[in-house]
């Protein structure tokens, strides 16, 4: 055990597209399951179970294997109040946890202000991916985001060292605050510059790095490996955000194909990253939420799964107690919601439950209301 | 052409409308501004100056159901020689808000932003109108879940609140809860057929209808005046408002003119220029609610005029800006995605405001990251020699002389991407760069280069954020 603790860290996976629950953490022997399923059900004798009723997809072996450990919890049934079908709206309800109306800010956007609210850090927050998920934003938060860490930074366009380093020089002199030039010049200035010092810190991240693990070549899995090089450099971030590409998981149609290879790249990439920060003594200060927007109908189309309600999360690390929380919604023709499974477990209860427990913020004023946590969080 | 007609020229053209080149400065200055104002604001060419045809080839399917709608709103951006009336698109498509992410049809947002086009320069009460009966609307806001023993008061609420008079102004509230109420029920009945989205497979269009057993027609109360109020009525009533004056003119004034509060902040937070929303409130009532005479006397004004550089630029904005500066684009060509992407990376989305408030603006718009994709992307475009607007440039600069001073190479260049000013100190910073080079050849192979990396730097200041 190390003794000098080290700050809480939360890694968002988001698996946008809408992974499909139903085949994901598995209700094998509920006898409903193979009607609803008659192409693309897994057999009993290949689920991973974990009890007599449920299981991992059998491509989740690594996931799985943490979850023996006692590292992961599963959530069952989690969704919001008047499910919507829409990938984007859904997002947009679980980056904002606001599922009445359409506001502006993310709750881990709320989250940073709370944990870094004089900008003390320009790093506090660190998202790898293309644009910056509504989660992340709120007004006067700054988030780092990067789509390549190996190619980041204020006009990387210029070629030649030379030239580009003068045009750096250039840059930084000409977004110097200047005096008496009004509070939004300055906050440009402070922008231009943060940006500036936070890329040129970044940067130096992959030079401090060595490990034995190999990621995979995912660009999922290379931004884990990204994220573990800029944990271990020890910037002080304390958010990090990644996940897969919009779609990746919108298996309507050959999800027997898509499904096994998709969990198979994700669930090896957080075991690698899991396996790299233990190499590094780091893998206590690390809590991964794992999510999509919404489940998929539990009806399959014939070749895949359309658009659903009702779905299943994952926390992992070793931080958290594992085990089953919230219940596996019914399968019962007559206890689906049009056909979807009947969500359970607010969504909310798990962010409050990491903001709190985890993080030792105050969830309240973050998430706008409270919420019954789970016990997922060792004490 | 005096400088300084030319430098005003590219303010209203990036005011009035997404920039231009040098050339089509000079153009239009020459016309004179008060006769390029009347062009903008009276376009006669249907086409736009724009091949229609051949974008039909390219965009396909963009006026039917699914796809290469928001390319087409873009392609009409670059492209369109009535840049008002796009900017005017633009200007409603952040007001009266319907976004993609909860519609799910591009049909729907297509006839919505055409309906935006053919009606953002004309009577205001028309427009409130035609947004209460159209169907992305009608779905995006809930009134088609509105009845007449049940209603649903999001429209009702929004239109008051977000559409027309806000929620105060000068310090007071400008409606009740009990308005919104019977607002709400004077809009019962106005649905449409054929839902939206049209889940989980097939999408069509569909269209308003006025269902009469469905709406509410006892007696309402609504701001003090008493009747069996049906939707148009109540329309009628709001557009007599003088806070409807107010909000609409402080949006004018904060798109066109300067950057202003956040509308949440109205209420409390007087205008900036008080005059000017004067003059705009005036002619609203005086021209019958004429969005069309509004922007004749604002882009007239020497509030206007005198407004150089008081506005960050938008995403939007800023990417068809660019693209219009360098000359891409000019023809349908397939391959917009990563324009598109850029867009919303740097934090505006065609057809996806992030809440029916619209996208905020000035200063919010830059963050680390959005300010980091912005200035990449500009820079990467100017910086690439190949494209006809840098080329231009380049031989604009070489028609000088045999060689070039580093300080006509800065000013030059400032001068060519629409007379951009900027801070004594940064100048200083350009100029000290220049002079390291000295003179340089104009002849020489390497000078489109040296054009191209003064253009960067200039691109990657402050004062270019602005507009």
């Amino acid at each position: 055990m190390t003794t000098n603790k080290k700050d809480p860290v939360l890694v968002i996976l988001q698996m946008t597209g809408a992974y499909d629950a139903v085949n994901t953490f598995i209700p094998y022997s509920d006898s409903h399951y193979p009607d609803y399923r008659p192409t693309l059900q897994i057999k009993p004798e290949d689920v991973l179970a974990v009890d007599d009723k449920v299981g991992f997809h059998p491509a989740m072996s690594p996931i799985k294997d943490m979850y023996d450990q006692g590292k992961v919890a599963v959530l069952q049934g989690i969704g919001y109040p008047n499910p919507i079908r829409s990938h984007f709206r859904s997002l947009d309800i679980w980056h904002t946890a606001e599922p009445e109306k359409m506001i502006i800010d993310g709750w881990l956007g709320r989250a940073i202000k709370d944990i870094d609210p004089n900008k003390e850090n320009i790093l506090t927050a660190v998202n790898f991916g293309r644009g910056l998920p509504r989660a992340l934003a709120a007004p006067g938060v700054s988030v780092a985001s990067v789509g390549d860490l190996s190619n980041y930074g204020v006009l990387t366009g210029i070629e030649g060292h030379e030239d580009r380093s003068e045009a750096l020089d250039i840059f930084a002199r000409m977004y110097a605050p200047m005096i008496g030039s009004g509070a939004v010049s300055d906050y440009l200035s402070q922008t231009g510059l943060d940006a500036l010092k936070g890329a040129d810190i970044l940067s130096a991240a992959p030079d401090n790095y060595s490990s034995s693990v190999e990621y995979g070549g995912s660009p999922f899995a290379q931004w884990l490996k990204n994220i573990s090089q800029v944990h271990l450099s020890e910037f002080g971030t304390r958010v990090f955000y990644t996940g897969v590409n919009p779609g990746t998981f919108d298996t309507h149609a050959n999800q027997n194909v898509n499904l096994p290879k998709l969990w198979g790249d994700v669930t090896n990439a957080i075991a690698d990253f899991y396996e790299d920060l233990k190499e590094h003594n780091a893998n206590e200060e690390v809590v991964m939420l794992l999510f999509t927007e919404f489940g998929r109908r539990v009806q399959e189309n014939g070749s895949g799964t359309d658009h659903g309600s009702g779905g299943v999360a994952f926390v992992i690390g070793d931080a958290v107690k594992g085990g089953l929380y919230g219940e596996y919604p019914s399968l019962e023709p007559s206890k689906l919601d049009s056909g979807d499974l009947q969500w359970n477990n607010d969504f909310r209860s798990s962010y409050a439950t990491i903001l709190e427990d985890w993080m030792g913020l105050d969830a309240n004023p973050i998430l706008g209301g409270t919420y019954e946590k789970f016990d997922f969080i060792n004490k | 052409m005096a400088e300084k007609d030319t430098a005003l020229m590219a303010h209203l053209m990036r005011r009035a409308g997404f920039g231009a080149q040098y050339d089509e400065l000079e153009r239009r200055a020459a016309k004179g501004y008060e006769a390029t104002v009347e062009d903008l604001l009276n376009p006669t060419d249907e086409t736009n100056g724009m091949d229609l045809d051949l974008a039909e080839r390219y965009f396909i399917e963009w006026n039917h159901f699914i796809r290469c709608v928001p390319e087409y709103i873009a392609f009409r951006m670059v492209n369109s020689a009535n840049q008002l009336e796009e900017k005017m698109v633009l200007f409603w498509h952040g007001i009266l808000c319907t976004a993609d992410s909860k519609t799910q049809s591009y049909v729907a947002s297509y006839t919505e932003l055409e309906m935006l086009r053919k009606c953002g320069m004309g009577s205001f009460k028309n427009l409130l109108l035609e947004i209460s009966k159209d169907p992305a609307m009608v779905y995006f806001l809930d009134n088609c879940l509105s009845h007449k023993d049940a209603i649903n008061e999001n429209y009702g609420r929004e239109l008051l609140e977000l559409f027309s008079m806000g929620v105060g102004m000068d310090g007071e509230f400008n409606y009740t809860e009990d308005d919104v109420k019977e607002c709400a029920r004077a809009f019962t009945g106005w649905t449409i057929a054929n839902g939206i989205p049209a889940q989980p497979y097939g999408r069509y269009s569909s269209q308003f209808v006025y269902n009469p057993d469905d709406h509410d027609d006892g007696e309402k109360t609504f701001l003090g005046q008493t009747g069996n109020f049906n939707g148009e009525d109540v329309i009628n009533i709001i557009v007599k408002q003088p806070a409807t004056a107010r909000f609409i003119s402080r949006h004018l004034y904060n798109y066109f003119v300067a950057d202003e509060a956040q509308v949440p902040s109205w209420m409390d937070t007087p205008p900036v220029d008080m005059d000017t929303i004067k003059m705009l409130e005036d002619e609203y009532f005086k021209s019958g609610y004429d969005i069309k005479s509004m922007l004749r006397v604002l882009f007239n004004s020497d509030a206007f005029k005198n407004a150089r550089f008081a506005r960050i630029k938008g995403p939007i904005e800023t990417v068809i800006g660019t693209l219009r500066l360098v000359g891409d684009w000019t023809a349908p060509k397939p391959g917009f995605e990563s324009i598109f992407e850029e867009m919303k990376h740097m934090g505006q989305e065609i057809l996806n405001p992030p809440s029916v408030e619209g996208w905020h603006t000035g200063k919010e718009w830059i963050d680390g990251g959005t300010l980091l994709r912005r200035i990449n992307f500009i820079a990467d475009h100017v910086g690439d020699v190949s494209y006809p607007g840098i080329q231009e440039i380049v031989k604009s600069l070489a028609s000088e002389g045999p060689t070039i001073s580093p300080d006509n190479l800065v000013n030059g260049c400032l001068r060519l991407l629409g007379h951009y000013e900027l801070a004594e100190e940064n100048l200083q910073a350009l100029l000290d760069q220049a002079r390291q080079t000295g003179d340089l050849p104009t002849d020489n192979r390497e000078f489109p280069q040296h054009v191209a990396k003064m253009l960067q730097m200039i691109v990657a200041t402050k004062e270019y954020l602005y507009a």
